[in-house]
């Protein structure tokens, strides 16, 4: 065969593939053998793709990543892992996109809900998988959609049956913890109808640069509530690439928080399409220091009438750090009386950090209330003396407005645990001189 | 406590204060009268530190140190505060964080400790009773949604607080109705001891029915014009402000 090949990793592929998972499930083999044939055409999205134009990722051609194959063998600091785990929850631990029975926490879990690494899945309920892999989303979307159909050695699979209430949230933690690898990772999430259950998506890695990227495709049935939290602490070498494709059926309730400060180059997809009468509800924070460079990229599909969809992003960029909000909300001819905003706000904390917003509204309903709004600016001179006329030095006036502008966000998480970790990382990014978090 | 002397201040190439003199000692309540445009905001500003203003000529000596020299969290830890005539909304910071963070930042300028968390909220809810405000202020960001009453008793209540020996109340009384008009005048005069001095600046007559001032200036394009007593505010009442203005422009 003498097509042009598009990327130096669909050349290695051949000597992975019999270490993925799901060997004996055919409908995977046939997809993953489609997907990689796509991506060995198309490679990775390139400046020329609408949807990345502001984000060049040509640099993970270049690094050429090596499959993690296996579970390291040395120990994961405890300890470590814990500033990052959640207590009161159930948790999945993927070490370098492997699941380890061993730092996992699944005891308990009701009768009617399924907590399962994605290779156990495969090899249990193959055939309810088949309804679920690639059908929120699919190889045509983007290169990295391929990539990972055809690359994913593990992943989460989470079934929770209908009318099931989760008493505690669901944590997946996605470590790395080696240097110059490539860890692509499926999630799964099914909540029937009525379902409630809140789930937390964690990525942290030790030092160095890899490449992380994981799909996660979640169906949220008639009446059902999902509230979805991304913590993205990639290390500050990283490339992280990370999508959530959702399906709302009618009625049901989406509400994702996205906390995005790790990573050297990272970018996170939101996609969702609302049926009859539901509603979403989409958060992000980003933080980008030194030369990072955060994408966020979110598109909100009204495809039925009265829907309701609000959306507010945030980010804060110091140093030559970048941040990219591309977000799309279309409004199908049928979706009348949608009720739509999206909100997106920058604070530039120096002349070298830039932030590069594009919100678009496409409707084709006459009868719809849509709105969107964006800012970029600097801390404001009058709210910096007037916290000076009380006292407040000027130093700390600035950290104490950085500080307030992105806590607006962190406040809206529920888990008290959860939201300790993410201030903690919050305030560890910049300058906290005067920031007393014992009074917030 | 206060003496100006000479002061000309300038925006840019464009003069706005030409020459104030006024001398205030402790315990006394000054009002600052005239009409808009002539220059109360940027007096208050001048002497709380706002940048932006040029001092072209003149002095500002505060408890016998050069004022101008300090920056503005340093004047206000000396005891100088102004309640501002556009009090600033700031989203994230709770009213008591900034309370807090106020009262500890004076108390490590004079070498004391930070305020025990149990008093601290003691003083609070009293001060807030006295202002006759909902606790539930504390707790929402500082002047985010409150109405333009609602700002204006803030500032009080943060003054209350705060305890300075200075306080500059820039057109408070503008955007309170009666009713809050007197709570706030009982808010001051709680406050009016013979250590602590009152700038207090209107163009109405208003406020000075409920805190009696000691002396009474009329500002006009950047001058004072005229100096008296109580009885001065109620002549300006009575004939405006245009008779002193045309004195002016006739001198
Ligand atoms: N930052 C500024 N830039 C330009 N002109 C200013 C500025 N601040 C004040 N002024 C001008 O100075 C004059 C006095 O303003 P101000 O002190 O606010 O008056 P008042 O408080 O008595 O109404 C006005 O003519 C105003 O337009
Ligand atoms: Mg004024």
């Amino acid at each position: 065969m003498a097509a042009i090949i598009a990327s130096r990793y669909a050349v290695e592929y051949p000597n992975i593939t019999k270490e993925l998972c799901g060997q004996t499930v055919s409908w995977l083999q046939q997809q993953r053998t489609e997907a990689v044939a796509k991506f060995a055409e198309q490679g990775f999205p390139t400046l020329h793709d609408e949807d990345w134009r502001y984000t060049n990722v040509s640099a993970i051609e270049k690094k050429l990543f090596t499959s993690a194959l296996k579970i390291p063998t040395s120990q994961i600091d405890r300890n470590w892992l814990k500033s990052y785990q959640l207590k009161d929850a159930w948790s999945v631990v993927l070490i370098d996109g492997h699941f380890s029975s061993e730092l996992s926490e699944l005891g308990g879990l009701p009768e009617k809900v399924f907590v399962k690494s994605m290779a156990n899945a495969l090899e249990t309920h193959p055939e309810l998988l088949e309804n679920y892999v690639n059908k929120a989303v699919n190889d045509n979307e983007h290169g990295f959609i391929a990539f990972n159909t055809a690359w994913f050695t593990d992943g989460l699979f989470v079934h929770v049956g209908a009318k099931q209430c989760l008493a505690k949230p669901i944590q997946v933690l996605h470590i790395v913890t080696q240097q110059d690898v490539l860890i692509a990772t499926r999630t799964v999430i099914v909540l029937e109808q009525m379902a409630e259950a809140k789930i937390i998506e964690t990525f942290v890695g030790m030092d160095g640069a890899y490449l992380s990227s994981t799909v996660s495709e979640v169906f949220v049935g008639q009446n059902a509530d999902l509230t979805l939290y991304k913590t993205q602490f990639e290390s500050e070498k990283a490339y992280h690439f990370s999508g959530s494709y959702v399906k709302q059926e009618q009625d049901a309730r989406f509400t994702h928080h996205n906390y995005a400060f790790g990573g050297l180059l990272a970018r996170s997809d939101i996609h969702t399409d609302l049926g009859q009468a539901s509603e979403c509800e989409l958060n992000g924070l980003y933080l980008g220091i030194k030369r990072q460079h955060i994408d966020s990229h979110t598109r909100i599909n009204h495809l039925k009438p009265h829907g309701i969809s609000r959306e507010l992003y945030k980010g804060v960029l110091d140093d030559r750090a970048k941040g990219v909000f591309q977000a799309r909300v279309i409004v199908a001819e049928d979706a009348q009386k949608t009720d739509s905003q999206m909100n997106n706000r920058n604070l530039l904390l120096s002349s070298d950090a830039e932030a590069d917003s594009k919100p678009q509204l496409e409707i084709y309903a006459d009868d719809v209330k849509c709105g969107h709004g964006v800012t970029v600016g600097q801390l404001d001179d009058k709210s910096i003396f007037y916290l000076q006329s009380r006292c407040v030095d000027e130093e700390t006036a600035r950290n104490i407005l950085t500080f307030a502008f992105a806590n607006e966000m962190v406040d809206k998480i529920k888990i008290k645990e959860l939201h300790d970790i993410v201030l903690e990382q919050v305030l560890s990014r910049f300058p906290q001189e005067g920031v007393n978090k014992e009074w917030l | 406590m206060l003496s100006i002397k000479n002061l000309h201040v300038s925006v840019g190439d464009k003069p706005i204060l030409k020459g104030i003199n006024l001398e205030i000692k402790a315990g006394e309540i000054h009002a600052i009268m005239g009409p808009n445009g002539s220059g109360k905001s940027t007096l208050s500003h001048i002497l709380s530190g706002k940048a932006g203003y040029t001092v072209t000529e003149g002095s500002v000596t505060y408890q016998g140190k050069d004022l101008l020299e300090m920056a503005p969290e340093i004047r206000a830890r000396e005891g100088v505060f102004l309640a501002f005539q556009y009090p600033v909304e700031i989203p994230g910071v709770s009213n008591i964080y900034l309370l807090k963070a106020a009262l500890n930042s004076i108390r490590k300028h004079h070498g004391q400790s930070e305020v025990d968390a149990m008093d601290f909220l003691t003083l609070v809810k009293g001060k807030v009773r006295l202002l006759e405000m909902d606790e539930k202020f504390l707790y929402r960001a500082v002047n985010e949604g409150f109405s333009g009453g609602e700002k204006k008793r803030n500032e009080i209540l943060q003054m209350a607080i705060l305890e300075p020996k200075l306080c500059i109340l820039d057109e408070t009384d503008s955007g309170l109705d009666i009713d809050a008009l007197k709570i706030v005048s009982e808010g001051v005069n709680s406050l009016r001891s013979s250590e602590r001095s009152f700038v207090m600046v209107t163009h109405y007559q208003r406020l000075l029915d409920y805190i009696k001032p000691d002396f009474v200036h009329v500002l006009a394009k950047g001058q004072i014009v005229k100096s008296g007593g109580a009885e001065l505010a109620l002549e300006l009442e009575e004939k405006g402000y245009s008779w002193l203005e045309d004195n002016q422009a006739a001198a």
